[in-house]
């Protein structure tokens, strides 16, 4: 049984001519075989169809190869480009904000004969529990031009009258930024908590007597010491961000028009709505790919850098 | 004078953020009670609308059969998931050998593919397979996945090695190892495992929207995104959809916190 799913080993283990490593190696094979052949067919087959898809133009069943010119079309297609601007602005904005958030969040949930830390842990945390769609659904609710953000803003004398959220492209995009800050910033300071509490408190001590005070210690020390994980969080959030779908597809459906639209957003409307054009939606699946990839070396050479 | 300062200034700080973290989720389980003028006028107070919204919600979507396939789609994929990727990560560890390595750096390569990168390859995939509509169809592209292979790899690097040996002097097989001596001295990776499996499985929403296209193959996710497209005006029945859908992952987040916690980190010891 044990070794049924590796082919060739189960008719080499009847033999018995092999070692007991050899045995265990094999048994090893056997064990991971499912998880990796799982990956390989979900993952990586898939991945080398979509860039042969990418190179065909057609509709449905009736697709025929054209080289690259889905990927020419990509830089005319003005839609494209703003998806494109739109994700890029949700990274550059939103996870720079984020990070520092969480890092300001952790040093201080970390800091001594602090009261209620757990109660604060796990508010923060908590929104990590809220699935996208449902947090979207209610972001949407609050920020709705009937919705509970104006209806406050307008009693507290802030506006006037209310303000049309996601009916206005920055606007749509900053509640979208501000959605992805709730959902999102616990979940980092998670990371840099485990390991902040990994240091040695007593540089902080050392710190401390030589006078240096709260900022230097959150600059010199804590910043510099994390840096691994502020890497890690970093590539997650970027990886993450380019990927937005969840949030674009049902807080503002990618609007007002496509100004607040994020380029899976687009994919999936390219691919499944309407008259789908497969070829076109793989190119631009793609150009994600190559994107998602360059940024993650861009930042492992900037980060890795002493 | 100026640590005082300082430390009041960090207890607003954090009260706010913590504040601005709940709000919402009050807010939804507030509204879910009330009726829409009561929402549109900003009440904080629970209402006496809950059984009036939940009464409507039964009336406007098939609600039992959205919550049976969430459950049955993310119990299964969890139990699956874990299972599967346990072994492979155990595999990769305790039989470790250069061209084990090698593929495992390859396999690490799949989590910086992006989903929309594969998904509609995946979908005529599973057109092909005939699986659209099947749970089968749901869970295959993330039963095995390199994240969970990394975390139970990582882990099983603290997991003492003779008592691996000692099994197989006493003629233990290697499979009945792993089950009866290696998942019960895992339990708490397993509980991280399953906790974020099933999270993610719960409320995974752009690969359900794709495959499961069928009125009754319907997700949670997919039924409060679809009350809204659809333009329900009664808020209050839409909140109380989404308390319904997050209730289950709110809950096994609060029992669940440490385990929760040390799943998402789990790559990073």
């Amino acid at each position: 049984m044990k070794n049924s799913a590796e082919p060739s080993g189960s008719t080499l283990i009847k033999k018995s001519g092999l070692s007991l490593s050899q045995k265990q190696g094999l048994t090893g094979w056997a064990f991971l075989f499912l998880a990796a052949g799982l990956i390989v067919l979900m993952n990586f087959y898939p991945m080398v169809r979509g860039f042969m898809m990418s190179l065909q133009t057609g509709v449905g069943a009736n697709m025929q190869f054209s080289g690259f010119v889905n990927y020419t079309r990509l830089f005319e297609d003005p839609r494209f480009r703003q998806t494109l601007i739109n994700t890029f602005i949700y990274l550059l904005v939103q996870v720079p904000i984020m990070l520092i958030l969480g890092l300001i969040l952790a040093t201080m949930l970390n800091s001594r004969n602090l009261k209620a830390k757990g109660f604060f842990r796990t508010a923060i945390f908590l929104p990590c529990a809220v699935g996208l769609v449902a947090y979207s659904l209610v972001f949407r609710q609050m920020f709705a031009f009937d919705g509970l953000v104006n209806t406050v803003l307008v009693n507290i004398g802030i506006l006037e009258t209310g303000h049309n959220w996601l009916g206005t492209p920055w606007s749509a995009r900053l509640v979208i930024i501000l959605g992805l800050l709730w959902r999102w910033t616990g979940f980092n300071m998670i990371f840099y908590l485990a390991g902040i509490q990994n240091v040695d408190t007593s540089i902080y001590e050392a710190a401390r007597i030589d006078g240096a005070n709260v900022f230097h210690q959150f600059w010199k020390i804590t910043i510099p010491l994390l840096r691994p994980i502020i890497l890690l969080t970093a590539i997650m959030s970027t990886n993450g961000t380019l990927q937005l779908f969840d949030e674009s597809f049902n807080l503002t459906q990618g609007g007002p028009g496509v100004s607040s639209m994020t380029m899976s957003h687009y994919i999936f409307d390219t691919a499944f709505a309407g008259n789908p054009m497969l070829g076109y939606a793989s190119a631009m699946s793609f150009a994600i790919l190559l994107m998602v990839a360059l940024l993650a070396f861009l930042q492992l050479k900037v980060g890795d850098r002493r | 004078m100026k640590v005082k300062l300082s430390r009041i200034f960090m207890y607003i700080f954090l009260s706010v953020a913590a504040f601005l973290s709940l709000f919402p989720l009050y807010w939804t389980a507030v509204s879910a009670t009330n009726t829409t003028p009561d929402i549109l006028a900003a009440s904080m107070t629970p209402g006496s609308q809950l059984i009036a919204n939940f009464t409507r919600l039964l009336e406007l979507s098939s609600l039992g059969r959205a919550f049976w396939n969430s459950a049955r789609n993310a119990v299964l994929l969890t139990a699956l998931s874990v299972s599967i990727c346990s072994l492979a990560g155990y595999a990769f560890e305790v039989y470790h050998s250069k061209a084990k390595d090698r593929l495992m750096s390859v396999l690490l390569l799949s989590m910086m593919i992006p989903f929309a990168a594969i998904m509609i390859p995946l979908f005529r995939l599973m057109a092909n397979m005939g699986l659209v509509n099947t749970t089968l169809g749901f869970m295959l592209p993330t039963i095995s996945t390199a994240f969970l292979i990394m975390l139970f790899r990582q882990s099983t690097r603290s997991f003492p090695r003779e008592m691996i040996e000692a099994a197989r002097i006493d003629g233990l097989n290697e499979m009945f190892i792993f089950i009866r001596i290696y998942i019960p001295t895992m339990k708490s990776t397993y509980a991280a495992a399953t906790t974020i499996t099933f999270m993610a499985a719960w409320n995974v929403f752009l690969w359900p929207r794709i495959i499961m296209m069928s009125p009754d193959s319907v997700t949670m996710p997919m039924l409060i995104s679809n009350l809204m497209a659809g333009y329900v005006t009664e808020f209050g029945v839409v909140m109380l959809a989404v308390l319904i859908a997050t209730l289950p992952t709110i809950l096994l987040f609060l029992f669940l916190q440490r385990y929760f916690a040390e799943g998402i980190m789990g790559t990073v010891k």
